[in-house]
Order: C-alpha cells, then structure tokens, then sequence
C-alpha cells in the first residue's frame, strides 16, 4: 500500500511533503514518544501521534518514517510545519484519534 | 465490551483486577500524553498506553479512565500497582505494540473515545 | 440539585516542584471532598482535570506552589500560587501545542501545550498573572448549575 492511498480513506489533510505520497508503508507506529519511536518504528512505517514538537520531523527523518500523521484535530505549529516542507516529511493530520486512526489502518492493511 | 473479552483479544496477562473481569469498558484511548487523556472526554474508557508511571493512574483516575492496558509487555513497578488497586483500576498488559492493541480492539467493535 | 454546602469550606496544599510522585494528591482530596458534598459529576470532573493540570504545572515548572481551594454554595474557587520561573508571554503559552518543558518532561507523557487550555477549558472564569522570575498565580472558578 503506498501513502496516497491512505489519504481518502482516513480523510486526512496533507499538510506537507505531498510529492512522497508514491512511498510504500510498511507498517505503522503508534506513540507519543520520542524515544519509543526512535527505538521500536521502522523503515517506512507511518506514525500516528498527538505530538507535535519541531522534533518530530528530525524523528521521521532519522528513521525514514514514510508520514507522520497528527491526531485528534491537534494544531501543528507553523514552525514545525516549515521544517517539515524542508526535509520533505510529509506531515498530515485528521480530526480522529490516534485509536480510531489505527483501527482504520489496521483494517486497511490486514483487509 | 467486558475487560475479559479485552484481555482475551490482546492475549494480555492480567497485572491486578481489583473488581475482577466483567467490568464493561465502553471505549478506548490511544496515547502516551497524559494531556491528552485529560482532555478529551475519556469517562468508561480503557487507556492504552506505553507509560507505566505511578502518574498514568492518577490521570486515568481524574479523568475516569476504567482500566489501563501497557503494551510492549511493558511492567510497571510495585508502587504503581499498589496505586492502581487503591483507586480501584484494573491493569492489563499486551505483547502487541499500540497500533496492533488498537487494531484488534476497534476490529472486534471498541469505538473511541468522543472528542469534547 | 440539593448540595450538602450550608458554609464554605477550604483548604490548602503545598505543592513541590520536581516530585511526581506526590503528583495528583491535592485534586484527589478536592475530588473525594466534592463527591462527599454531593456535587455533580461533571462538575467534579472539570474541577479535577482544572487542579490536576496545575498540579503538573508546579511540579514541572515550579520549586514550589500553595494551592488553596474555597467551595462556597455557588461555586468552586482554586486558586494556585507557585515560586517558579514565570511567564515571559501570557499568550503564547496560553496557546494549544506551545510549551517549553524539557524533553525529560515529554518523555513522561507532559509538556504536550495542553496544560493551560485544559485548566481553561474546564472553567467557567480563568486568570493568570506572572511576573518573570517571580512566580505565576492562577485562579480558576467554576461554577455549580
């Protein structure tokens, strides 16, 4: 499955990074940690989160996260959204919660 | 939803259960940030989380949290569980990671918890 | 609703900084006296949330803090008082997302910029004053239906 076909299902906002949309999700990872994210996530995962530090973005970078998708209708600063654009992390949010937000992936993906 | 179906479905050990298993649980939340338990409306709900701190069960007892599942096989300490059984909330603890404890539940019907 | 409230009633805690273990203990005991009083439960619920949000504030924050709560027939008043470093801009920090808390503080699960819009949220009258390098007081009120 590749990021772009997430999008309509979860009606998600594409906030930044829409030209990685083509890139294949191998997994997703749910936390609002960032050093859970750092140790357990993987290469291409999608995340699903309530954070939204700057840091963030530097998280997905390092692990090559395929999108961080930011939950329960959480306002993503501006600043955060800049670096985002920057290092081509696409950042994207939804109104659901990080529990209905995986249920509906999980069911996409093990369909 | 029972916790005992709850336990069943995310293969979970039971840590303490101070009013045993048929408590029913009418939704779930996802997170790590505590905040956020505060925030949204939360009252019958299950917590699912990857904090096991003596704090996580002050805040699911202020904001009426029934029970608390840890994943990652994450145990808390002795002072936690000692908390927990004092304030009356079962604790629960998964091998799956937050998006699968997520997945099965919200699979097997558990909505989430409403945005207020 | 009838309330068993016929005098006010109050109370007062120290809170100190930096000791999450102690984290929750006074809006516990205000929770456990409004529930005595008969108070309804959503209202017990905002006054909670309210004080267990200032709490944390103190304890990530502040050295030190006096949290004072006075129950009258009409409403609930807490009123916290900290020795901590102050707010620099009221409004920002006011704002959804924004916090400063140390990583060591988010990786608990707190700093998420909730905290301040939470305690509002769950009152019906909301102040804050701070005087950098002094301390912050908050006052929050919340009134019974």
């Amino acid at each position: 499955m590749k990021l772009g076909d997430i999008i309509e299902p979860l009606s998600l906002d594409v906030r930044t990074g829409s030209s990685s949309l083509g890139r294949a999700v191998t997994g997703v990872y749910v936390s609002d940690l960032l050093s859970d994210v750092m140790a357990n996530s993987g290469e291409g995962n999608v995340w699903i989160t309530l954070q939204t530090h700057l840091n963030i973005v530097a998280v997905a970078g390092l692990k090559n996260l395929t999108g961080i998708i930011v939950v329960s209708g959480r306002n993503v600063p501006a600043d955060v959204l800049q670096k985002a654009e920057a290092e081509k992390v696409t950042v994207m949010t939804t109104q659901l919660s990080a529990f209905e937000t995986a249920g509906k992936l999980y069911q996409m993906l093990y369909a | 939803m029972t916790l005992k179906e709850i336990a069943d479905i995310l293969e979970a050990t039971v840590i303490s259960e101070p009013n045993g298993l048929d408590v029913s649980i009418q939704s779930a939340c996802s997170a790590d940030m505590m905040s956020a338990v505060l925030y949204y409306h939360t009252p019958q709900s299950m917590l699912i989380t990857g904090l096991t701190q003596p704090h996580v069960i002050r805040t699911a007892e202020i904001a009426g949290i029934r029970s608390i599942v840890f994943v990652l096989d994450k145990k808390p300490d002795e002072i936690t569980i000692e908390l927990a059984r004092q304030k009356k909330i079962p604790l629960l603890c998964t091998r799956f990671c937050m998006y699968t404890a997520s997945g099965k539940l919200y699979e097997a019907g558990l909505p989430g918890c409403l945005n207020k | 609703m009838a309330l068993n409230i016929n005098e006010i009633i109050e109370d007062s805690f120290q809170l100190i900084g930096g000791n999450f273990a102690t984290a929750g203990e006074a809006s516990t005991q205000l929770k456990m006296k409004l529930t005595e009083l008969g108070v309804d439960e959503t209202i017990i619920r905002r006054a909670a949330i309210a004080t267990f949000e200032a709490e944390m504030n103190v304890i990530i924050y502040a050295a030190a803090a006096r949290l004072h709560y006075v129950i009258t027939p009409r409403n609930i008043t807490i009123r916290i008082e900290d020795m901590g470093p102050g707010i620099e801009d009221i409004q920002l920090a006011m704002q959804e997302g924004y916090s400063t808390a140390p990583d060591w503080v988010r990786e608990m699960g707190w700093g998420a910029g909730m905290g301040l819009p939470n305690m509002k949220k769950n009152s019906d009258e909301f102040r804050i004053d701070s005087v950098v390098g002094e301390g912050t007081t908050v006052e929050m009120v919340i009134n019974f239906p």
